[in-house]
């Protein structure tokens, strides 16, 4: 019995991992959620959203590093945020000027503007490739490591290594900020308020004088606003390639669902419950098995559930269970 | 238009007073797709040895050769078949330098050079599959099998006192049969693999497979994967959280790139990739460089000798009828004889038409063995001080 070792190698391999990533889903599934209850279709622009505030916010990093402003040991990239935030804020207005209000005025069926969406994703994802390019770019300037693998063995003596990277950390402190910052929006400010109202019943909200124009524009800044951050720490935490944004469209999907359309708070348990099935479902648990079984013994099998080659099948798969038993989702949000 | 006439009409003069024929050679390479940027050198290299026996005018008595392109695309099957039946039902090519990526050029040399008796010399396709394939005596290859690689690999990684370790390979043809053979070899020899698992390119983030490699353990971690893709990822991961330090690089792992984006973290780590340390290579980069083009690219000397042994061995015929020349192929491309570097092309057809032997050794070192495929030399580096460092060649 080796609990030590047993438990630094899930946390260096499962649990630390799966936390950033849970949170980098959560932010995205945020972003689909808010749409999905305030305007009523899901967004599947928006990876491709989350790509291009990524790739204005690498320009933006580019330009600040060209002025030698830097805020080191964090990456300048959090500096360009709000320069990013506000392009990709422009770029949603405007689309929602030029394509979604044509279809809003007719009230269209939600499944025509989940089309128009698909259209809206094919004409990001060129715009994206057109202005940055389609190869991977590191952009994280930062300190590296807050404990690396190799320093951690030498102070412990442990067998195993542990290694936290800053932008892991990074990743769930911003997450909880801005997750933060939402929930007091939605709950204490007069916007937040009519856009719940607005959510809850469009025509009582219209009764009660709310602006249906201002409410859709502020949750598409938002929206923008989340797809950015999620963007860029996952860029910064990984590595950013505009493609890679279209794959995460299907965990993001997943976990909104799975937490309940609609429903902020289903979209951020969602994101964790995606993460930490996505990757302790495809973790081989041989090693940790070996520590925790009797002295100098090893499993024979990896055990392993699925190969890594099928990670993208678990979202698939929770998506399906959930959306055959529970509709609504767990956090009881509206039925798709 | 009259100066194309005239130069038509004169061609025609000088080829019939020659009385000699005009051979077609084709070269079906993957001109577009995944490995476009090493197809442009390597059908280079082989019109430079054409160019070279056609100027020679040595070529059973005058005949001159001229290249037909393909584009093989590397990846569809269908494509590669349909160009290859081009060349040889409406170009009516005697032999094609290609295919270029394992599985086309299988599909290719089944469906429509063996039906058609025509002889085709792969520069650059590895597959360890093709050295048991039924081919009628028809298909060669200039490059060594991945089999080969795998044993060398096998014996470096032992040599290094590393008896375990856990292989990674990109997920297709070329790094599954890399993996295989590797895995056989290294168990073979006394050693253990811990785990032989694939990995998907183009993704961002590899801590899954890291994790699961991690898991399997072993002393050193075998990358048979790509630089510019999956296979940074994987280093990158594997250092990031301590679950490797060792690492074995083959093929296409082994490159500036490499260097550029891990230095000295990856010092210590070690690897392999088919290259030639003899001076015929000197010779084919001076060539190349002359002509216009970088002889360094992958497989651009192997298109080089593949274009030269085809030539040579109709010269040893005497006839440029596949049914008969393909015999010879063998021959020209081994001892006994006379050895041949790339540029004595001219030298080469003059000993062979008085008679003698030659022993072509070409831009890379070609050795035909087994059912005619390069016997193969490796060029062994490691990476020491953040810099790569060739260790020598075997």
């Amino acid at each position: 019995m080796d609990i030590l070792n047993a438990l630094v190698a899930l946390l260096n391999f499962v649990i630390i991992p799966a936390s950033s990533y849970g949170a980098q889903l959560a932010l995205g599934a945020l972003g689909v959620t808010l749409i999905y209850g305030i305007l009523r279709f899901s967004n599947f622009a928006h990876g491709d959203t989350m790509a291009f505030g990524t790739g204005v916010t690498i320009l933006g990093t580019w330009g600040l590093q060209a002025m030698g402003v830097s805020i080191a040991p964090l990456p300048t990239a959090l500096l360009a945020l709000p320069f990013g935030i506000a392009v990709t804020a422009l770029l949603v207005l405007g689309t929602d000027r030029a394509v979604y209000r044509f279809y809003r005025k007719k009230k269209s069926d939600p499944v025509i503007l989940v089309m128009v969406s698909v259209g809206v994703m094919f004409i990001m994802n060129g715009i994206t490739r057109f202005v940055i390019g389609v190869d991977e770019i590191q952009f994280d300037d930062g300190e590296r490591f807050l404990i690396s693998a190799k320093a951690f063995k030498e102070a412990t003596g442990l067998a195993e290594g542990l290694s936290l990277r800053s932008t892991q950390v990074i990743t769930v402190v911003t997450a909880v900020l801005v997750v933060w910052a939402l929930f007091w929006f939605l709950n204490s400010t007069r916007t937040g308020k009519s856009m719940r109202a607005f959510s809850d019943n469009e025509d009582l909200a219209l009764l009660s004088g709310i602006n249906p124009e201002r409410v859709v524009a502020v949750t598409w800044i938002i929206a923008a606003g989340l797809a950015t951050i999620a963007g860029t720490l996952y860029g910064l935490d990984k590595s950013f390639k505009a493609f890679n944004y279209f794959q995460l469209l299907l965990p993001i999907f997943a976990a909104a669902i799975v937490g309940g359309l609609g429903n902020p708070l289903g979209a951020i348990a969602g994101g964790f419950i995606i993460a930490f099935s996505e990757v302790s479902v495809t973790y081989a648990f041989k090693k940790v098995a070996g520590y925790l079984g009797p002295e100098g013994w090893q499993p024979d099998s990896m055990l392993q559930l699925l190969g890594t080659e099928y990670k993208f099948a678990v979202s698939f798969a929770i998506l399906i269970i959930v959306l055959l038993f529970k509709p609504t989702g767990l956090f009881k949000g509206k039925s798709v | 238009m009259k100066k194309l006439l005239l130069a038509t009409a004169a061609s025609a003069l000088i080829a019939g007073a020659a009385q000699a024929e005009e051979i077609k050679l084709g070269i079906s390479l993957g001109f577009t797709g995944p490995l476009e940027t090493m197809a442009g050198p390597m059908a280079l290299g082989a019109e430079l040895a054409m160019k070279e026996v056609s100027d020679s005018g040595l070529l059973l008595d005058g005949s001159t050769i001229v290249p037909v392109r393909s584009d093989s695309t590397c990846v569809d099957s269908a494509a590669a078949t349909a160009g290859v039946e081009r060349l040889i039902t409406t170009e009516k090519v005697k032999a094609i330098v290609g295919g270029m990526c394992s599985g086309e050029a299988t599909a290719s040399l089944q469906n429509v050079a063996m039906p058609n008796g025509i002889v085709m010399i792969s520069p650059s396709a590895t597959s360890p599959a093709l050295s048991s394939l039924e081919d009628n005596g028809l298909f060669f290859r200039t490059s060594p099998s991945d089999a080969r690689q795998g044993e060398v690999m096998a014996d470096i990684i032992l040599e290094k006192g590393i008896k375990s370790v856990a292989v990674t390979y990109t997920n297709n043809d070329y790094g599954k049969g890399l993996a295989d053979s590797f895995e056989a070899a290294f168990k073979a020899k006394g050693g253990t693999v811990t785990v032989n698992a694939a990995h998907d390119d183009g993704k961002a983030d590899y801590s899954a497979e890291v994790g699961a490699l991690a898991a399997a353990g072993g002393d050193a971690l075998v990358v048979a994967g790509y630089v510019d893709q999956g296979g940074s990822g994987i280093v990158r991961g594997a250092i990031d959280s301590g679950a490797f330090e060792t690492f074995v690089f083959p093929d296409g792992m082994v490159g500036s790139a490499l260097v550029e984006k891990f230095g000295a973290e990856i010092d210590g780590s070690f690897g392999q990739n088919p290259a030639s340390g003899d001076e015929g290579r000197d010779i084919f980069l001076k060539l190349a460089e002359a002509a216009g083009f970088d002889g360094t690219s992958a497989y651009s000397a192997e298109a080089y000798d593949a274009a030269a042994l085809m030539m040579l061995a109709m010269q040893a015929a005497g006839t440029s009828d596949a049914a008969v020349w393909k015999d010879k192929v063998m021959d020209v491309a081994n001892a006994p004889g006379e050895k041949i570097q790339p540029g004595e092309l001219a030298k080469a057809l003059e000993i062979i038409k008085a008679g003698g032997d030659v022993d072509y050794v070409g831009g890379a070192a070609v050795e035909l063995i087994g059912s005619g495929e390069s016997a193969g030399s490796f060029r062994e580096v490691a990476i020491e001080g953040g810099e790569l460092k060739v260790i020598g060649y075997r």
